[in-house]
């Protein structure tokens, strides 16, 4: 161990102790925050997403929504590492221009999670940093979500929060949609109108407890007529 | 990696380097560290991020793990039973996980460990039992499909997968099951339980399984029963008891229950 006696101001030794070589690691990742969810209905399916990208203490933009538009009938939407993010997206459209050359029609949005599965487990051994949810129409016109994990474990759901305030609005779904611990009371199924209402409150709540979301919500309401956007100003502190 | 020895808690800890590089192309001494090293920290991946959790924002990704899945061979074929817990870290990511992955109408396999690496292999192995089928134009064997998946999971040995898994069927030799992990373990047997929730499983069918000659309803009532204590007392089981039935036919889906529900099942039982 290095000592080095150094005197101060007031005349009493300071210690300087340096113990060696230090490394300062470099980390091939980042973590940009944000929230995504999504929800599927009888014939509609909705992908939101705050608009906030952030690192460490500081917000590099307010308008950076986490929704991509994959096809008429599919939206992804993915929060994380944005580096991550914006490659995988762009290595899923290549995929999908390939199949519709290949087979002459839109890959389906059973189709497209199955083969982000195997995307994403191509890296199994170096991950993209991504929480994927996918939301779209099924075959059969059905609203569609399938949520991923990092390396490509998947499954399809009624519902799905993902990204940094995902543990915070997973639970108020659970209860508002899948009726989870509430006794005696009916199963409504979810209009499309009362969804979008629920997902406009559900984020003003996550903005107000989770630092990396807010700023505003984009929201994209897929239906046989298309893909509707809406975007929802939200705290901005 | 001299210099480290040299200077030891003085210099950078080259040690997780050194362990990473050795586990390549290693001895069986090397092995078994890297394999501890690997195993015992299921969260982690081969690459090490600088940052620790709670250094900043910085965060680990993790993984989907933590099961109760079991299996066992009885007179009538073979009972499949598992839970439908998915955890990241401490947090529930989903209570509808479908572990058991048909294979084909006669095989089934069971997930255990980290999901994708389940969910990808076994996908693996079901397209390599279908190009078996295609060549030799017959049903391949529990055996042989096993061993397939064995040997295909053993040449990532040591590189962090994570799979317990059990693969189930009916072949020419009867009712075949085989535990399968991606330490390289294969193994044939009558009983398994598989996961963070296994020992308490086996208890429960360990105790039933003394009576031999259990009817089809006797058999599915103690699989269901048995994941249903492992839910009770592991915290990284819950969700839902998916039971499968393997026959000479092929396999059926038994039932799905809720544990909510069963818990209050069994206690009006008792009452």
């Amino acid at each position: 161990m290095f000592a080095t006696q150094v005197y101060g101001d007031n005349g009493k030794m300071k210690e300087y102790h340096y113990t060696g070589p230090v490394e300062h690691r470099f980390s091939p990742y980042s973590f940009n925050g944000g929230t995504v969810l999504a929800v599927a209905g009888e014939d509609f399916a909705i992908v939101a997403s705050d608009t906030r990208l952030s690192e460490g203490y500081s917000i590099h933009s307010r308008d950076s929504p986490k929704c991509y538009k994959l096809t008429d009938t599919t939206v992804i939407g993915c929060s994380g590492f944005h580096g991550d993010c914006l490659t995988l997206t762009e290595i899923i459209d290549a995929r999908l221009k390939m199949y519709k050359h290949s087979n002459n029609k839109c890959m389906t949005s059973g189709a497209i999670a199955a083969m982000l599965s195997t995307i994403l487990y191509g890296r199994r051994f170096f991950p993209y940093y991504v929480y994927n949810i996918i939301g779209g129409l099924d075959e059969e016109g059905k609203g569609a979500v399938y949520s991923f994990d990092p390396v490509g474990s998947y499954q399809r759901d009624t519902y799905k929060a993902g990204g940094s305030a995902s543990a915070m609005l997973q639970p108020l779904l659970d209860n508002q949609i899948g009726f989870k611990n509430m006794e005696g009371v009916q199963h409504l199924p979810l209009s499309q109108e009362k969804a979008v209402q629920l997902v406009k409150d559900v984020f003003i709540s996550a903005a107000e407890r989770d630092v990396y979301t807010g700023d505003a919500l984009r929201i994209c309401i897929v239906t046989k007529d298309g893909i509707k956007e809406e975007t929802v100003p939200l705290r901005k502190d | 990696m001299a210099l480290a020895n040299v200077l030891q808690s003085e210099s950078v800890d080259f040690s997780n380097y050194g362990r990473k590089c050795r586990g390549f192309s290693s001895s069986l001494y090397e092995t078994e560290l890297g394999l501890e090293s690997v195993g015992g920290d299921n969260l982690s991946f081969a690459v090490r991020t600088a940052c620790s959790d709670g250094d900043g924002p910085e965060r680990k990704i993790q993984f989907l793990h933590g099961t109760t899945t079991l299996a066992f061979k009885f007179q009538h074929g073979v009972i499949v039973a598992v839970d439908s817990r998915a955890t990241a870290g401490a947090y529930i990511a989903s209570q509808t996980v479908k572990k058991v992955i048909e294979i084909n109408p006669y095989l089934l396999g069971t997930m255990a460990g980290g999901a994708a690496d389940c969910s990808f292999w076994e996908r693996l192995l079901a397209r390599q039992c279908r190009v078996y089928e295609l060549r030799n134009k017959e049903r391949i064997s529990v055996a042989a499909a096993s061993k397939l998946l064995a040997n295909m999971v053993y040449q990532y040995k040591g590189m962090g997968l994570s799979m317990g898994t059990m693969v189930c069927g009916w072949d020419k030799t009867g009712p075949g099951l085989y535990y399968v992990d991606s330490e390289g373990n294969r193994v044939c047997g009558d009983l398994f339980a598989v996961g963070s929730g296994s020992m308490y499983a086996y208890g429960i069918v360990d105790s039933g399984l003394k009576q031999k000659d259990l009817t089809v309803e006797e058999a599915c009532d103690l699989g269901c029963r048995a994941i249903y204590q492992a839910t009770y007392r592991d915290a990284y089981s819950g969700g839902q008891v998916n039971l499968y039935h393997v026959h000479s036919e092929g396999w059926n889906r038994v039932s799905q229950s809720d544990v909510l529900m069963l818990h209050q099942q069994y206690q009006a039982e008792k009452a």
